[in-house]
């Protein structure tokens, strides 16, 4: 049985319909990342599974039991605010400790629960520190551990690193990480970043204009992404996205753009629907534009280096063709100047169509 | 020529030293990046470079003048802040027309120029909208027009792209990188966000604490990092650290690390002999550890999957190895385990090698 159903959800407030329908499931064990820009519905959606919010209509089930009319305290659902809310004078201990002592647990079970919670999250030797002397990956651990130790059905975690600078975020998303995989619990995640996304997620919802656009694994997401919407979130920096026509005959076919074409032969028959005359859009991410100084491919199209970013051992490459800026990553440190000539081409078995009316993928 | 040069700067707030000896030098049309955590003394270091600030130490030149005692105003230089002031109430031609209009500027000249502006930054549109209006993008764009307007020698962005959306973060960065190229102006931006950093700037000056602790291009930086510091703030995954130590077997240099012995002859000269009686800190790039699902007769050790991160292109895949994790870098073709064996081996030619104490590179820096 799923831990946590949303079923045919929706949220008006006012007029504005911040939740449209949106329904999924989470498996025990699982976490789910509910993904999208400000203004999704991501964050309603959570306060409504909390029961911060009343859903206009919908249900909400955890372990298979209606809570719509529960009210929040008694849903056993943990969740973590994006600031924490660590009490800065309270010791670590009675931070963890802070809602068992609501539920006036017994002090020798109390003290037994806070340990073994503690020693699962890794603070067993801090207990004794005040919150306000808790660096930001102790914090984290700390609101974690308040709420798991009232043995929640479910975590809710409300955009817990985006208050955090770059490089710490980095090393707080590998903790979050390990520590979700030793805690276990079923989990919801709020984020507006990709990033925490694919890396957190056992499956990721996106998110937009208060409806899920797809739901599935990171690989799924990212590899065969369902609408335009998700094709061009997902990824950094964004797949290239170019407007372009199909032209078939009996022999080829070819997608032609305003300043190159293409031929997709190959891959025609695999295109959903009747696709000719169509307004499409060419999808095709940085990492599958390969870039060459010299024409080996026959197919490649000549183009120029207009701004090169390097990141580390990457770099991506802003090429010209035409009007057109092409997008590439390169797992390597820049070799090419701006303004070098150089021949590139798309590796096709990577390449995404959507139909541009319905901005739904077609390939 | 607009060249910026601080020689010794130092600034004390009450017993903090924010700043320590900073010194740099900006070239003509060059885009530099102020590089470190937050609380480094970026901000600081802006202000005195505006006049906004005096420093305790040290001297400002902007070309050959020592800008010192010259007012903010008189400097030429324009700062655009992290949290910019626009007024809600004026459109955005208003906005952007009002540092003219202060300095009494004929309304034909101001319109030409607040379109020219509005053209290179592409907000044509917004010129009659008001603020509120406006995306987070937008007011940053807004409020860069309305400095730029004033044709100031020199610009000054303190954390432009710390407010946006990762997406639009994204995108913005590359504009930002554009509109220096085609204005040819002379720009100094700070950023906690070391991939900002090196995307955008031509150079970037790494400080922590107070302390410049090594200027470069993003490629020297990444490649030679003068110190541990740099070494994990520049890159992402961070540098990999293990504990190790050299010893000299017979004519063979070897570094020790991990349980696991690394042949360093070819790269003895980096390596000092008083190396030998130092703690050492050996620092790996994810990218170059090497996964491998069977042992190889020699040079690698054993390994087991703690994390495994999906970056859609990319996969960090952290190993346990004894006491240490590594993080390493691999394609998306390959699939681990949680809890899976595999052995793991280094690009020898790439590792790094700190003092403990110091924290400094020995040897493998480019000068």
């Amino acid at each position: 049985m799923p831990k946590l159903v949303v079923k045919n959800l929706r949220k008006l407030f006012g007029t504005f319909e911040a939740v449209k329908d949106v329904g999924f499931q989470v498996e025990e064990k699982e976490t789910l990342c509910l993904l999208g820009p400000s203004g999704c519905g991501k964050t309603t959606t959570l306060r409504i599974i909390a029961g911060l919010e009343v859903p206009t209509s919908g249900e909400i089930l955890v372990d298979g039991v209606l809570v719509n009319d529960v009210p929040p305290q008694k849903r056993q659902i943990g969740l973590v605010f994006q600031d924490y809310a660590i009490f800065p004078h309270l010791s670590v201990f009675e931070n963890i400790a802070y809602g068992l002592r609501v539920r006036k647990m017994p002090e020798a079970q109390l003290r037994t629960k806070v340990h073994d919670t503690a020693s699962l999250i890794g603070v067993d030797n801090i207990l004794d520190v005040p919150g306000k002397k808790l660096g930001l990956s102790e914090m984290q651990r700390v609101a974690i551990g308040r709420s798991i130790a009232l043995d929640p059905k479910l975590l809710l975690l409300d955009e817990p690193l985006s208050n955090i600078d770059a490089k710490a975020r980095e090393k707080m998303r590998a903790e979050l990480g390990k520590l979700q995989k030793e805690i276990g619990i079923a989990t919801v995640y709020v984020t507006h970043d990709q990033l925490e996304a694919m890396t957190l997620a056992d499956r990721i919802a996106v998110m937009r204009d208060g409806l899920i656009e797809q739901i599935g694994t990171t690989s799924q997401i990212y590899d065969s992404p369902r609408t335009l919407f998700v094709a061009n979130f997902i990824g950094s920096p964004s797949m290239n996205l170019i407007d372009c026509e199909l032209v078939q005959n009996e022999e080829r076919a070819i997608l032609k753009s305003r300043d190159f074409a293409l031929d997709i032969t190959e891959l025609a028959e695999r295109v959903r629907g009747e696709s000719k005359a169509r307004e499409l859009i060419l999808g095709i991410r940085p990492e599958d534009v390969s870039v060459d100084v010299r024409k080996t491919d026959p197919e490649a199209m000549q183009s120029e280096v207009q701004l090169v970013e390097p990141i580390g051992a990457r770099s991506i490459y802003h090429l010209k063709i035409g009007r057109l800026t092409v997008l590439a990553k390169v797992y390597a440190m820049p070799e090419l100047e701006v303004g070098s000539k150089v021949w590139i081409s798309f590796n096709k078995e990577k390449l995404h169509l959507f139909d541009k009316k319905t901005q739904e993928a077609i390939l | 020529m607009v060249t910026l040069r601080l020689v010794n700067i130092s600034k004390k707030a009450g017993q903090r030293q924010i700043l320590k000896n900073v010194s740099l030098e900006v070239t003509d049309k060059e885009l530099f990046a102020i590089a470190g955590p937050p609380g480094a003394g970026k901000t600081t270091l802006l202000k005195i470079i505006a006049g906004l600030v005096p420093p305790d130490e040290g001297e400002v030149y902007i070309g050959d003048q020592m800008v010192n005692t010259v007012p903010p105003g008189d400097r030429e230089v324009g700062m655009v802040f992290e949290v910019p002031p626009i007024y809600p109430n004026r459109t955005g031609f208003q906005n952007i027309a009002f540092p003219l209009e202060i300095k009494k500027i004929d309304g034909d000249e101001i319109r030409e120029r607040v379109e020219e502006v509005a053209k290179l930054l592409q907000i044509t549109h917004l010129l009659e909208r008001k603020p509120a209006t406006y995306s987070g993008g937008e007011l940053q764009r807004v409020a860069l027009a309305r400095v730029l307007v004033r044709k100031p020698r020199m610009l000054l962005l303190d954390e432009p792209l710390k407010n946006l959306d990762a997406k639009i973060r994204e995108t913005t960065r590359v504009e930002l990188k554009r509109l220096q190229r085609e204005s040819g102006i002379t720009m100094v931006f700070s950023t906690h966000d070391q991939v900002e950093a090196t995307a955008v700037g031509d150079r970037i000056g790494v400080i922590n604490e107070g302390v410049i602790e090594q200027i470069g291009a993003p490629e020297e930086l990444y490649s030679f990092p003068k110190s541990v510091f740099v070494g994990r703030f520049i890159g992402s995954p961070t540098m990999n650290l293990a504990e190790c130590a050299v010893k000299q077997l017979d004519d063979r240099w070897v570094l020790e690390a991990l349980g696991f012995n690394l042949d360093m002859t070819t790269r003895a000269y980096e390596i000092k002999s008083e190396a030998m009686t130092q703690e050492l800190l050996l620092g790996l790039r994810p990218e170059d550890i090497i996964l491998l699902d069977s042992p190889e007769n020699s040079g690698c050790f054993e390994g087991r999957v703690e994390l495994t991160q999906n970056f859609g292109d990319e996969r960090v895949v952290t190993i346990r190895v004894g006491e240490v994790s590594l993080n390493c870098l691999t394609g998306k073709e390959r699939v681990f385990r949680y809890d899976q064996k595999v052995y793991v081996k280094f690009k020898e030619e790439k590792v790094h090698v700190f003092l403990r104490d110091t924290g400094m590179a020995l040897g493998r820096s480019t000068n």
